[in-house]
């Protein structure tokens, strides 16, 4: 479903990715992992094409998305949960939710605001607040329920588990399985290796903007050596 | 009684059109963050396009039909100065949106020149509501009873689009996180185009509203920018409630005005603006500006180097050859060069609070038309010897500095540049207002310099000596501590203060010295010509320096220089053709796009370019 072949991303002058390849199928839950700096965070955004690959492709379904303004990437398909959540401090969460609309898409679940907030319970009780009343946890689920509004094939989640109450990471973790049975496909980025491993089928593990580790849980488990060098502070 | 409630309705009436521009500016500025100083002229096209509409549609449904029509026209010219101006510059720094905004002035005065000519057009009544109403027995007019009814219809409206609508709902998150919209699958470019059409509406209806109360002319469109920055900033950036509010507050203060006390109209309103901010810095409504919030934070910028051997050689060179051109230069070049090196230092002394400083003010001509007032001032009416008013023109403008710059060093950003441009236009109005005093627009004349500088050669010598001076004690100080102390504000205020800089302190101390500076190259100006007008304090003047600012680079210290000597050239033979406002405004807003580093910055850029490809080519 997305192919990301050989990029190279820089932000001004800094080389941040270096040749990176890989690939995601679809229905797959897929893991970036990898320290702070590895990458993962520039690798989400060069898919969505808000920080452009300055060489290299990235094909979804077959179609090139490099050299596309990012709201045509989103069109195609894709959506992008930021790190930082960036959700529209001033707008309710209804508005938030508004933002984030786009017409159904064809092999793609579609999600109204009534199925959002079964979803995310906390965010039903929530509707008329605005963004910046939120905690931190609710503010995540809201970014990832704003980015499901555009009814995405493939949903991009960075660090969704940063900074987040454990036990709302739980939450989160079940939410996340539940929209891999409603047939999406999902990258995420992680550092909580446990959180990466309840959710995601493969596990790639990125260092200096290159891939190490390309593979199941259970092959990295067989393999310490590689958890220790690459994920182990 | 009576004639109180009388005045307030004026003032109510007058808020109409006074609001529909002010929000239709906060509109775009909240979304695209562009203080467009074109809205003024927007303003302008609505009131011709109306008055051209009034005359060919017949009666009350033509007189409104053609209000209606005349926003939607205005709008369209709007979208489409933005696909083909701003779109292209959203990223770049404030002074280059600024300077191409004011190019689209310069190109819509000269073509609403050419289409409606250079005559004042009366602007009809409206039909049905031709004569008055009585109110507690004062006559009130029937048209302005029909503004103060429909103003609070636009603004339910507005608050009708911005709240409920999709379109709203999307503007609303767009002036928060422009990008994050655009990852979310809205089309930016296009929301921005729409947003910048809606603002542009505004304004056209506001100058259409208008008009049976006042009418169409081609001054319009500096008349109002300055009434609407300060409605803009007394109700705060970006708030269209804070618009209205203020809209009120000015009209209504306005009206009051009129009546008791007619020459201060011009002032008033800059008086409650001043006492606003004092009070609430971000305005009324309005919400604090964070440095790089909206992610304009660009590259950092490459420290300024002392020029090397090759570039003293150059300077002193250049500088031998102006020493040496009365030798052999006609009489004008004398003239011309003077002119130059007045305006060199009037842009350098800009250039070190804007470059150096950080600081992007709107609004220096006051000091520049405040020196050369002051020693004018000085001469007119004590008949000071001219020495002694020559200095004063320096301290005077110094002091007017330390007073506007005390309230504008408390905010940064656009808010210190509308600011700026505000206490500006406090300084013009009294300039044109008080005319016991300044003799208004009839200007003060024959303020020629002593004796023994009376004559092109000596006056020639005089200005050089002083011009360029006054050029290299700021380019001494740019590469002093106090230069280091200034850049490290810009740059990092926090990092600064963490260091122990006072760094409000050092910008108003710049502030100031900028300020004499500017009124330096005023003192020059005004003995050169042998008089001084109201228009050295124009915007159009603050503009005139901010543009040489913008040609030379702001990164490049030179700039100012060359920015200057290019655009006092251009100006002398530009005009002399009839419409040489839009060939200039076509020419910076080419500049704009095309040489975004400036006539230095490319250069050096190019020159890098060439050097770079050399040495690939010697590998």
């Amino acid at each position: 479903m997305l192919e990301v072949s050989a990029i190279h991303s820089f932000y001004g002058k800094a080389h941040i990715l270096d040749g990176l390849s890989f690939s995601v199928a679809r229905g797959e839950v897929v893991a970036l992992l990898g320290r702070n700096g590895a990458g993962k965070s520039t690798t989400m955004k060069s898919v969505m094409q808000l920080v452009p690959p300055r060489a290299g492709s990235v094909s979804f379904e077959g179609r090139e998305l490099v050299g596309l303004p990012a709201y045509r990437t989103a069109k195609a398909g894709l959506g992008y949960v930021p790190e930082d959540r960036r959700i529209f401090s001033d707008l309710t969460v209804l508005e938030n939710l508004e933002v984030g609309r786009q017409p159904p898409r064809e092999g793609a679940p579609h999600w109204t605001v009534a199925q959002l907030f079964e979803l995310f319970p906390n965010l039903a009780e929530r509707r008329n607040n605005r963004g910046k009343h939120m905690s931190g946890g609710e503010q995540q689920m809201l970014s990832i329920a704003r980015t499901l509004m555009g009814n995405p094939a493939l949903l991009l989640l960075d660090e969704p588990s940063e900074g987040i109450a454990p036990v709302i990471v739980e939450q989160m973790a079940r939410s996340i399985l539940t929209l891999k049975a409603e047939g999406l496909t999902v990258l995420i980025s992680e550092q909580n290796l446990h959180f990466a491993r309840a959710v995601a089928d493969r596990a790639i593990i990125l260092e200096s903007g290159r891939k190490k580790f390309d593979g199941t849980f259970e092959t990295l488990e067989k393999q310490p050596e590689i958890r220790d060098t690459y994920l182990s502070v | 009684m009576a004639f109180y409630i009388a005045l307030f309705l004026t003032g109510l009436a007058n808020a109409a059109a006074l609001f529909l521009v002010a929000s239709g500016l906060s509109l775009i500025f909240g979304v695209t963050r562009i203080v467009n100083f074109a809205h003024g002229s927007f303003y302008m096209l609505g009131a011709f396009i109306g008055v051209t509409l009034m005359q060919v549609l017949p009666g009350a449904v033509g007189f409104w039909g053609a209000i209606a029509l005349t926003g939607l026209a205005v709008g369209l010219i709007g979208a489409l100065v933005e696909i083909v101006v701003l779109r292209r510059i959203y990223r770049a720094p404030e002074l280059f949106q600024l300077v191409a905004t004011f190019g689209v002035i310069l190109v819509i005065q000269d073509l609403a020149l050419m289409i409606w000519g250079a005559e004042d057009r009366l602007g009809p009544r409206a039909p049905g509501l031709r004569g008055v109403w009585r109110i507690f027995g004062e006559p009130v007019p029937k048209y302005d009873i029909a503004l103060i009814a429909i103003t609070p219809v636009i603004l339910l409206a507005l608050w009708y689009l911005i709240t409920r609508t999709r379109l709203g709902i999307l503007v609303r998150a767009a002036t928060q996180d422009r990008e994050m919209v655009g990852a979310l699958g809205v089309n930016q470019a296009w929301l921005f185009t729409g947003v910048f059409g809606l603002g542009s509406a505004l304004a056209g209806w506001g100058g259409a509203l208008q008009l049976p109360k006042g009418g169409a002319d081609l001054l319009m469109d500096f008349n109002i920018i300055g009434a609407v920055f300060v409605v803009v900033v007394i109700g705060g950036m970006g708030s269209l409630p804070g618009a209205f509010i203020a809209a009120v507050l000015i009209s209504v203060l306005n009206a009051f005005g009129v009546a008791f006390l007619p020459q201060s109209t011009l002032v008033l309103m800059f008086v409650v603006m001043a006492a606003v901010l004092i009070v609430r810095p971000y305005g009324l409504l309005g919400r604090e500006e964070v440095a790089g919030e909206h992610g304009q934070v660009g590259a950092p910028e490459t420290p300024i180097r002392p020029y090397g051997p090759r570039g003293m050689a150059l300077t002193t060179l250049l500088l031998a050859l102006l020493a040496a051109l009365p030798g052999f230069a006609e009489p004008f070049v004398l003239t011309l060069v003077i002119d130059i090196v007045v305006f060199a230092l009037f842009a350098a002394s800009l250039h070190f609070i804007l470059g150096t400083g950080g600081m992007v003010s709107f609004g220096h001509a006051a000091f520049f038309g405040g020196g050369a007032y002051a020693a004018a001032l000085l001469v007119f009416h004590t008949e000071t010897p001219m020495e002694l008013a020559f200095l004063f023109a320096p301290l005077a403008a110094g002091l007017l500095a330390l007073a506007i710059g005390w309230f504008c060093i408390r905010l940064s950003g656009v808010y210190f540049a509308m600011l700026t441009l505000a206490f500006s236009q406090l300084v013009w109005s009294l300039a044109f207002q008080w005319r016991s005093v300044t003799r208004g627009d009839d200007g003060l004349i024959n303020i020629w310099p002593a004796d023994w500088l009376n004559g092109p050669l000596p006056y020639y010598y005089f200005t050089l000596i002083l011009g360029v001076g006054g050029i290299l004690t700021l380019r001494h100080i740019i590469h002093s501590p106090f230069g280091y102390a200034l850049r490290a504000g810009r740059d990092s205020p926090r990092q600064a203060e963490a260091m122990g800089i006072d760094v409000r302190r050092v910008q108003l101390v710049a502030f100031v010295l900028a300020g004499m500076m500017a009124g330096l190259a005023g003192g020059l100006f005004v003995f050169s010509k042998g008089s001084v007008f109201p228009t050295e304090l124009e915007i159009a003047k603050s503009f005139d320096a901010l543009i040489v600012v913008f040609l030379g680079g702001v990164k490049t210290l030179a700039g100012g220089v060359v920015g200057a000597s290019f655009l006092t050239s251009v100006e002398h033979w530009l005009t002399r053709l009839e419409y040489w406002r839009l060939l200039l405004g076509l020419v910076i807003i080419a500049l704009v796009i095309l040489m975004p580093e400036g006539i230095v910055g490319t250069l050096r850029r190019l020159a890098l370019r060439l050097r770079r490809s050399d040495e690939e080519v010697s590998r």
